[in-house]
């Protein structure tokens, strides 16, 4: 290791306030990411839960009042939902690519994702699936329909 | 010299050799092929992908295969031989024996990767390149899928078998005045990979074996309902090919420093820190495998582990770069084919990098996660990086295989149509990403914006297209008509020319 030092020779000092330059960028980048995960992690407490199920190649939605959903999902403006994610043959991923929601659907797993749908958000909104799951994964879709 | 055209050897002379600079033609000619089937089922996917619905493939299950023959061939049959070729050629030069450890073994090593090749592209299988159970093991087809385990596990021994060599040859057939450290930093690149290679793939092939006998139905490793776990399975993967990465890019690092110092007619900056930035990385390399899980419902501290651990990887090939640019600083650089394409290679570094720190840090890699962002960022590093430094490489060895110079003007041509079809592609994958495009789609949502994007995409893809035509022309041209070389100085840059040597009939 001695040796190693050594033939790197004099310029060294530039080097090494190079990789300085990086690590520190990478600090802050790793921080703030930290940070702004850490926020996303607590799901507020006044939530609605809907229940999600991808299968080959749909998805179904159940509502907390026990209304269930196949390929469209209502949801509330300015309401806070939290879904709780799972697969029922292979491995899907749950995405609203509008609200950056992505949560795998992992059979035997539940995974769970929150979201703050905006109080100005009303519309119509693409759900689809992002894990490779087969034959229909490309027209694994879903549509999300914000009321006001 | 090894193609004596002047003086043909018959063809089964070659094939049955073990002698070193054979077994590394018959790797080279090997992983360029496929490079050239592997391209042309890319240009069939972007073909596809030019409009919404079908434009030449019929239906979904063509395109899943399609785009899984694809990666496994672009990975095992393009990357991985062509390293075992240049490795194969150069390391007994490079350490000063006269062949490698195991002659036989080697040859044994390349012609397992035949069968393991010829059962990917027999069996066309749909599970994509990662295989994730559940859908490899209950839903895709056989026997597809079952030979494409077998294939896999059949490239895998023989990439064992490889490293085993390459580390025996380098630390104990070295010649004995030659030091490690007066080596050429591509002798430890190969030494780090090879040595990466035998921690990492184990893994993977038991995970195979799981799969194999998942499939079977005779375990139920990773299927929930006999109290196994999908996520085992990416885990075992995932083990295996975060350093995987390394592996691939490691001895293209190497081959850049090879090229850099003699074409820049400078020493290199700093060795020292090369070998400090090789070592330090095949150990961080492994600390970093579940950035490719984080949104399979990982915990909060398993998230952040991860994301440090792919972080702190990033240094060691800012490290690298620095010790290009630093190397080419103020040093007379001669712009021929090789040196183009390492500093193409080096520019579209940059990007790849820069978007790996994206994917990594954790709100942001639930929207790049799964769709074309990912698809571009890992291609502007294979293709980008890795293939760049391997095609200027085969340029600057050229010489050496064929005892002729190739067309400079050709070379060019191949050059900037492949370099800026790369930069155009890869970065409009980027951008498609960031709109939402899943991966691995045979169709998408036809908006206006996605539509435009897949089509500068495919624009870039043909760009490459034609380079690559370009590229066969002189291969197959130079290395039968082209001007005999000096082969003392091939390339104007001083007598630093490998030493090219007679077969030595001693097997």
């Amino acid at each position: 290791m001695v040796e190693l030092v050594i033939s790197m020779g004099s310029h060294v000092i530039y080097e090494w306030i190079y990789v300085g330059v990086v690590v520190s960028i990478l600090i802050w980048v790793g921080a703030e990411a930290w940070y702004g995960e850490k926020l996303l992690h607590e799901v507020p407490k006044d939530h609605i839960t809907i229940k999600v199920v991808g299968q080959q190649w749909f998805w179904t939605f159940e509502h907390p009042d026990g209304k269930r959903e196949v390929g469209t999902l209502h949801l509330k403006a300015g309401k806070v939902y939290k879904f709780e994610v799972t697969g029922k043959d292979v491995i899907h991923a749950f995405n609203i690519p509008h609200f950056a929601v992505m949560i795998d659907a992992v059979p035997g797993r539940i995974n769970t994702i929150w979201v703050k749908i905006p109080e100005d958000a009303v519309g119509e909104y693409l759900i689809q699936c992002r894990e490779y799951c087969g034959l229909l994964h490309y027209n694994m879709r879903a549509n999300l329909i914000v009321e006001a | 010299m090894v193609i004596e055209v002047a003086r043909p050897r018959p063809l089964w002379q070659i094939l049955f050799s073990t002698h070193h600079t054979d077994v590394a033609l018959l790797y080279l000619i090997t992983s360029i092929v496929f490079f050239m089937l592997g391209g042309a089922l890319a240009l069939t996917i972007r073909t596809e992908l030019l409009t919404p619905g079908t434009t030449i493939i019929g239906d979904a299950d063509l395109f899943n295969r399609i785009f899984t023959v694809h990666g496994t061939t672009m990975l095992f049959l393009w990357i991985l031989p062509f390293i075992s070729g240049v490795g194969n050629y150069l390391i007994p030069i490079l350490v000063k024996y006269k062949d490698m450890a195991y002659p036989r073994l080697n040859a044994v090593a390349y012609w397992m990767a035949v069968p393991g090749a010829a059962l990917i592209w027999l069996g066309w299988s749909d599970t994509s390149w990662m295989a994730y159970p559940p859908y490899s093991t209950m839903r895709a087809a056989g026997p597809a899928a079952d030979m494409w385990i077998f294939g896999l596990k059949i490239l895998g021994l023989s990439s064992i078998l490889g490293a085993i060599n390459f580390i025996v040859t380098i630390l104990k057939c070295k010649h004995p005045d030659l030091p490690m450290m007066k080596t050429s930093l591509l002798v430890w690149a190969i030494l780090v990979s090879s040595l990466m290679t035998l921690a990492a793939l184990p893994t993977f092939t038991a995970a195979l074996i799981m799969l194999y006998t998942d499939r079977l139905g005779v375990s139920g490793f990773f299927d929930p309902a006999r109290g196994g776990d999908p996520i085992a399975y990416q885990h075992l993967f995932w083990f295996t090919f975060h350093p995987e990465v390394y592996i691939f890019l490691i001895p293209a690092v190497g081959m850049a420093y090879e090229l850099i110092p003699k074409f820049s007619r400078k020493p290199i900056f700093s060795y020292g820190s090369g070998v400090i930035a090789f070592l330090v990385l095949s150990i961080i390399a492994f600390a970093s495998w579940a950035h490719h899980m984080l949104a399979t419902g990982l915990t909060f501290t398993e998230k952040t582990v991860f994301m440090i651990g792919t972080l702190a990887a990033v240094p060691m090939s800012a490290m690298h770069v620095f010790n290009w640019l630093a190397t080419m600083w103020g040093g007379r650089i001669k712009f021929a084919a090789p040196m183009k394409f390492v500093i193409g290679g080096i520019m579209l570094f940059f990007t790849s990098g820069a978007g790996g720190v994206v994917n990594t840090t954790l709100p942001l890699d639930f929207i790049t996660h799964d769709t074309y962002w990912v698809v571009g960022h890992f291609h502007m590093m294979l293709m980008g990086t890795v293939s760049f430094i391997f095609m200027g490489f085969l340029y600057y060895m050229f010489p050496l295989i064929t005892g002729r110079m190739y067309s400079e003007r050709l070379a060019n041509v191949h050059f900037w149509f492949t370099f800026i079809g790369t930069a155009v592609v890869f970065t409009a994958m980027h951008i498609v990403g960031l709109y939402g495009m899943p991966r691995r789609i045979w169709d998408y949502v036809p908006d206006p914006t996605i539509i435009v994007l897949n089509q500068i995409a495919s624009v870039g893809a043909y760009l490459i297209g034609i380079g690559m035509i370009a590229f066969i022309i002189l291969l197959i041209r130079d290395s039968v008509k082209g001007k005999p070389a000096d082969m003392k100085d091939p390339f104007g840059i001083g007598e630093i020319y490998y030493d090219y040597r007679r077969r030595e009939p001693h097997h």
